[in-house]
């Protein structure tokens, strides 16, 4: 089984996976980092979201092998100690979760929109394609607002 | 636990949801006070069967186990814990009941923890039926002030001066000389007061600063920062991924079994054939799923196989008798109208770990239900109750969901299989084609008038069989004695009622035997039925050529549903001049104690791509304690009548849920949201507490409908429209 290196929340890490293994199973499973939610296993609910060097993937689809030397973010990798990432304060400002089971990656999917455009428009706002089944969305449109203000 | 004392209480209203209850001081180093409901009114059949007394308002009460639906506790370090038995899933009932304490206890509310209690086969051990907060409003506010009057008398006694004089806030006990003293401080001479010298009674309303006032949920932080444990994150050692191999068709068996390429794959520890598949048990959930796609399984049927969508829709047809003659020289409007089945599909799907031992269990996930779990799971591995501990988690998400117990059972199994604790995680795709539907249904209605008066309302509905399980909205419901059929139709009849004076009403739904997984989805019957009661009267408003919603201010039967639809007409700007292909539509409702109104601003130029663009509820909720919870709550409904109605649905292709995950079960996203709502509370009454979980979802899936018809001038009938 191959060894993997690579950085997970700044930490370096390695493993033993099978090359085909998701991300997802490797935090969840190997390094007991939960925040990563399942809800789907196939990328289409996005419940998962993380980043891999800053860019927004769904780990239940990006295999191992795809990972090695990179940096990988999630959602316990976002707040700088105990001060939350302006993202997060503003989820707890607009109070934007109900069940909170997809908001690690409701969160995450907004935080690598708003790095690279400081002012989405409704329509990109529109764009954010994670499911939340308890249909806070009115609350995260409010919390992407409050915090490119 | 036992009682030293026993001041009682008495709550103030009879009837549905207020129901009786008994506080009392619990022997303990630190301030103890709980409150349970009263047996009286509760079928919980084990909790009567262990012969525990039933104690009600004005008894007195003898010292003895007397179990406790609810448990306040105020610690040395001056934190207020609260043991709630009612489980979050995202409701936020968590946050609500420590804003009743805080309330009045006066402690601040960051002060006040909720904790979800362990499964202890006690009433009001449920959620369901939108009750919790009605159920608990009395006796938590009551259970407060009964520790709020300890407290009190210890600081008053503490500092020899008379406990009239003193005043509380801040979590503290205050005197006129400037001396304060912390709860936590207190705490341990307040647990021997027996007798308080104040008065122990719940605010009045017109005091409250806490309840009315909007609050963020309690797990806001850990929620946000990844720290939230949902079942499978609680870090149970050695616990093994599982997930369990299904049979193509709903409720098949297991022939067969070949399993000698899985187990030979790395990773891979166990395979266990269960009544409801096989499981594969791994390293990893990334092992187990691929043991589990290696499995060579031969199935057997399942109990509708030969059943199709076309089955189930001549099936319900069948089930519905004609309509009644009309009178002479009257009009009438009639309505069919045809609702699929839909999963509840919470985000995080059934999910359970287990550990089971020689003699005991212990079992960790999320239940509305956990009396029935641990009965449930203690049943499947030969146990008894006493010996298994049900651990109750956040849920993600229920609507319903979460009031049956399938993957705690499958987690106990074969974790007793094994021997070392296992988790079983259901797939999406498990859980979209195996997991629960709210049952297809059809509902036939004709209003008939004469000379401008309304003669009779006919609502004839069908459904497929719903399996209410436990589900708390059934408790003493016995439908042969009430001369029903079916629970089903029992519980339709109870429940369904239409607030506009239609003349004679004549409603009944009958269910058809077909067995499918279902359960109560958010609103039970009301969710399509009220929908579908709702679109008839646009029907009657267009063939009459009035305002929909004018015509139901006319008709309404009581002035509180008039004054809160007056208030929608000019909350919504109602008529305003909108695009074309664009159009406002309203829907009403009123159950739980409480009524709700919504209206919704549709886009539907391109009728094959609506978007409902904005959304405003108004809602009579009689005291409104989170105004906070209450629009989370509402905004939720309004997403559930636009998946339901626009959307999501499940097809039946001869025994199989066609749909499998979220890229096929398309229930909407950002991009079908409405991008503004707002939420109107009519003004607190104090005459009644309203259950919040449910009301909206009848009015906002009628609003999208309604909004949908008129935008494109069609009269929709059969949900959800793109399916």
């Amino acid at each position: 089984m191959p060894t993997y290196k690579l950085f997970v929340n700044g930490e370096r890490v390695s493993v033993d996976a099978p090359a085909d293994m998701p991300l997802l199973w490797v935090l969840r499973d190997m390094l007991g980092i939960t925040g990563p939610k399942y809800g789907c296993g196939v990328g289409a609910c996005r419940a998962c979201t993380s980043h891999l060097n800053g860019a927004e993937i769904q780990p239940c689809v990006v295999p191992i092998a795809d990972c090695a030397n990179k940096h990988v973010t999630t959602i316990e990798g976002l707040a700088d100690g105990d001060t939350l990432h302006p993202v997060q304060q503003a989820w707890l400002d607009e109070d934007v979760p109900q069940c909170g089971y997809c908001q690690p990656g409701q969160i995450m999917a907004t935080v690598a929109l708003v790095k690279n455009n400081r002012q989405p428009s409704d329509a990109e706002i529109d764009a954010i394609a994670n499911v939340c089944r308890c249909g806070t969305y009115c609350r995260i449109r409010r919390a992407i607002k409050r915090v490119t203000a | 636990m036992t009682t030293t004392e026993t001041p009682t209480s008495a709550p103030a209203v009879p009837g549905f949801g207020r129901r009786r209850f008994v506080t009392f001081l619990v022997a303990a180093p630190t301030l103890t006070v709980a409150a349970r409901l009263g047996i009286d009114l509760i079928a919980d059949t084990p909790a009567l069967a262990a012969g525990r007394p039933t104690q009600t308002s004005g008894e007195a009460t003898t010292a003895t186990n007397l179990g406790t639906t609810y448990v306040l506790r105020v610690t040395s370090d001056n934190r207020i814990i609260f043991e709630s038995p009612k489980a979050d899933v995202g409701q936020g009932i968590s946050t609500a009941l420590a804003m009743l304490i805080a309330e009045d206890l006066d402690a601040r509310l960051t002060d006040v923890h909720s904790e979800l209690a362990d499964a202890a086969n006690l009433p009001g051990q449920s959620v369901g039926g939108s009750v919790s907060i009605r159920d608990a409003y009395d006796p938590v506010r009551e259970m407060a002030a009964q520790a709020r009057a300890r407290l009190v008398t210890a600081a008053a006694r503490r500092w020899g001066v008379a406990a009239d004089t003193l005043t509380t806030h801040d979590t503290a006990v205050h005197a006129p000389d400037g001396r304060s003293e912390t709860y936590g401080a207190l705490a341990a001479d307040a647990a021997s007061i027996t007798s308080p010298d104040v008065a122990a009674t719940p605010k009045p309303i017109s005091a409250h600063t806490v309840i009315g006032t909007p609050a963020s949920q309690q797990e806001g932080r850990a929620i946000v920062t990844g720290a939230m444990p949902f079942a499978l994150d609680v870090p149970v050692a050695g616990a093994l991924p599982t997930v369990v191999a299904r049979p193509p068709t709903i409720y098949g068996t297991v022939a067969a079994i070949d399993a000698s390429v899985t187990k030979a794959m790395s990773g891979v520890v166990a395979v266990t054939t269960i009544p409801t598949g096989v499981a594969v048990t791994a390293r990893t959930f990334h092992e187990a799923l691929r043991g589990r796609d290696a499995l060579r399984v031969t199935w057997g049927p399942g109990p509708v196989d030969d059943v199709s969508d076309s089955t189930v829709t001549e099936r319900l047809a069948q089930a519905i008798p004609p309509f009644v003659n009309l009178p002479l020289l009257s009009n009438h409007v009639d309505g069919r109208f045809e609702f699929a089945f839909v999963n509840h599909a919470p985000m995080e799907t059934n999910a359970a770990i287990a550990d089971v031992r020689q003699n005991s269990a212990v079992v960790w996930s999320s239940t509305k239900v956990p009396n029935s779990t641990r009965r449930q799971v203690a049943k499947a591995i030969g146990l008894s109750e006493n010996a298994v501990t049900v651990h109750v988690t956040r849920g993600g998400g229920s609507f319903g969901r979460r009031l049956s117990s399938e993957a705690q059972i499958e987690a106990a199994q074969v974790s007793r299989a094994l021997g070392r604790p296992v988790k079983v995680m259901w797939t999406r795709d498990d859980d979209t084609r195996h997991g629960r539907m709210r049952p297809a249904s059809m509902h036939r209605m004709r209003i008939t008038y004469l000379a401008g008066e309304m003669v009779s309302f006919q609502n004839l509905s069908s459904a497929v069989q719903l399996d209410f399980g436990v589900s708390p909205v059934i408790t003493g419901i016995d439908p042969g004695a009430l001369g029903y059929p079916s629970i089903g139709s029992a519980f339709f009849a109870i429940t369904q009622e239409t607030p506009y004076a239609l003349g004679v009403e004549t409603k009944a739904l009958n269910e058809v035997p077909l067995k499918f997984p279902t359960a109560t989805w958010r609103s039970v019957y009301s969710g399509h039925n009220r929908a579908a009661e709702e679109l008839m009267m646009d029907r009657l408003a267009s063939k009459l050529r009035k305002d929909p919603l004018g015509l139901r201010i006319s008709l309404a039967k009581d002035q509180p549903a008039k004054a809160l639809l007056r208030r929608l007409r000019t909350e919504s700007a109602w008529g305003t001049s909108l695009p074309a292909g664009w159009a406002q539509g309203v829907g009403y409702h009123e159950e739980y104690n409480g009524r709700a109104g919504c209206v919704v601003t549709i886009d539907a130029s391109d009728p094959n791509a609506p978007r409902v663009m904005s959304a405003l509820v108004a809602a009579d909720m009689g005291v409104p304690v989170n105004p906070r919870g209450l629009e989370a709550q509402f905004m939720g409904s309004v997403m559930d009548g636009i998946g339901t109605i626009l959307r999501a649905g499940n097809h039946i292709d001869s025994g199989r849920v066609r749909e499998s995950s979220f890229a096929d079960f398309t229930w909407p996203r950002q991009r079908h949201a409405p991008r503004d709502f707002r939420l109107v509370l009519m003004p607190t009454t104090g005459t009644s507490i309203a259950g919040a979980g449910e009301i909206a979802v009848p009015a906002a899936t009628a609003a999208v409908a309604s909004a949908y018809g008129r935008a494109t001038g069609t009269q929709p009938w059969r949900f959800p429209l793109n399916f």
